[in-house]
């Protein structure tokens, strides 16, 4: 079992009288939060997924180059905000069952796929959750840019755009004003992918990084940038300030 | 390879028997009965808590669902918040568990999804092993003992199961709490308040269709007017004998002048005659 350290306890209740394994500490808090802004953008034949690169908790820098993303294949990834030792610890599950799945079906997982995958290992651990924000994006199976967004116990939903983390606040709004299009549930059906040349794609996501920089103490230092086309994924480093 | 499929994943025992099992047979563990490891906590409650103050899980709703002479109407919002920050105006509240039964989503998003599709997996298992297809009843009475087996461990979910059955339209409100109800008319959510006052103040049995989808639309756009957590779009289903269909999605922004083009006649708007 991938969580057996995590065992089951024995009652339903936790405090019953008949709990025997280890007790935690009273003040005992498992979670930090490290910070870091994520941000991915659909388009009809692309797909843009940008971490920043650094760690903190509280006031401290940790880390001025620390990747978010896991780079599942040229159409599948996936970005974790948050507590970066979840984040770790589900990229490593994640992994697993992406080969596992590949053994067994003898195909990679599409972004469909991963996203509801995604979903039921976050909602797996619903009562002890990894304190993480999630983005899985990709090319899916029309080669269309897919972005799937979550919360941190699995609730997800596909999107055109969208951003986790601490620069959340910031960014997501500006992204609203700029590729905002009609919502997927109205009748009669809209197209609800605003469909932005990549090159200006990639600015807007550029910007919006340098100017979360600016007001958001946990988004500094780097961002990486993918690019998945059906060309391939192409990585960039765009430097960000370092105060 | 397994020579047989694996359902285990679809097991939804409740958790007090499943434990009994687990204790008695470890073989269990490695079938991969779905299992939701605990914090290894003394206080529970207070760590759910303490975890939900940190994690935010997506909130805050307006659904409505109501009986009348041609089938059911179901009509949701679509707004998720996360403590004041609207996280999705874009969220899918009806749940389409399969072409004659509807769920809808109020509460805990990421619980309302997970167990919902879980019920659409046992609902199809009872079409595969009986030949026919689940009654509303029991598909409300799959959830809600679900929900009654984890009682006390912090879900939150409160929705309505409305479909079409031999016996004619059926809808049921089902809750984290494990209650189980049978009505006419249900609203569920944040903005239930002001759906239900003009839900009531327009409902007759006998209504036609366009009168009940609208009556449905309009109790909703009056729930995002006055409920902050509530807006996004305004879905609408009927459920008549042969399956469901969603007839209207509009958005709020489009529908507040749809509702009332004349400026005046809005409520907020009222002209001092003095």
């Amino acid at each position: 079992m991938a969580h057996a350290a995590y065992q089951l306890a024995t009652s339903t209740h936790a405090a019953n009288a008949s709990y025997a394994g280890p007790k935690a500490h009273p003040s005992w808090s498992p979670y930090d939060n490290n910070g870091g802004t994520c941000v991915a953008v659909a388009g009809d034949d692309y797909c843009i997924v940008a971490a920043s690169t650094r760690m903190s908790t509280g006031f401290s820098i940790l880390t001025r180059d620390s990747s978010m993303v896991l780079k599942l294949s040229d159409k599948v990834m996936l970005v974790s905000s948050g507590f970066q030792a979840d984040a770790r610890t589900l990229h490593k599950v994640i992994q697993q069952r992406w080969i596992q799945y590949q053994f067994a079906h003898r195909r990679p997982m599409s972004v469909g796929a991963m996203a509801q995958l995604l979903g039921n290992t976050l909602y797996y651990k619903r009562f002890f959750p990894y304190y993480t924000f999630n983005l899985c994006a990709g090319l899916d199976e029309e080669g269309k840019g897919a972005v799937y967004s979550y919360d941190a116990i699995g609730s997800h939903e596909r999107s055109g755009y969208s951003v986790q983390g601490s620069g959340k606040d910031l960014i997501q709004p500006v992204l609203d004003n700029q590729l905002k299009a009609a919502s997927p549930l109205v009748l009669p059906p809209q197209n609800w992918m605003s469909s932005l040349p990549l090159d200006m794609a990639v600015d807007l996501v550029k910007d919006a990084f340098v100017s979360a920089g600016e007001r958001d103490i946990y988004t500094g230092d780097a961002v990486e940038i993918y690019v998945m086309t059906k060309e391939g994924t192409k990585r960039e480093v765009m430097p960000l300030k370092k105060d | 390879m397994p020579d047989m499929l694996d359902f285990s994943s679809v097991s939804t025992q409740p958790q007090s028997s499943r434990l009994r099992i687990d204790d008695e047979d470890e073989t269990v563990h490695s079938s991969g009965v779905q299992q939701f490891p605990l914090p290894q906590v003394q206080d529970i409650d207070s760590f759910e808590k303490d975890v939900m103050e940190y994690v935010k899980p997506k909130h805050g709703t307006t659904t409505l669902g109501f009986i009348f002479k041609h089938g059911v109407i179901i009509a949701v919002d679509s707004r998720a918040s996360m403590g004041s920050y609207i996280s999705s105006q874009t969220v899918k509240k009806v749940i389409e568990i399969n072409p004659y039964l509807l769920g809808t989503m109020a509460g805990g998003a990421a619980d309302c999804q997970f167990w919902q599709r879980n019920l659409g997996q046992q609902c199809r298992l009872y079409e595969l092993n009986n030949g026919k297809r689940i009654t509303v009843g029991a598909a409300s009475k799959l959830l809600a003992n679900v929900m009654f087996s984890y009682k006390g461990y912090g879900l939150s979910m409160g929705t309505m199961v409305a479909g079409y059955d031999p016996s004619g339209p059926a809808l049921y409100y089902v809750d984290s709490d494990g209650q189980r109800t049978k009505g006419q008319i249900f609203s569920v959510g944040s903005g239930s308040l002001y759906a239900y006052g003009v839900l009531d103040a327009g409902y007759k049995w006998d209504m036609e269709i366009e009168d009940a989808i609208e009556l449905g639309r309009r109790s909703i756009y009056h729930a995002t007017f006055r409920d902050a957590v509530s807006g996004g779009t305004v879905s609408v289903y009927h459920v008549a004998q042969d399956g469901w269909k969603k007839v209207r999605g509009d958005d709020v922004g489009a529908l507040h002048y749809e509702l009332y083009p004349n400026r005046e006649a809005h409520p907020c708007h009222g002209s001092d005659p003095i």
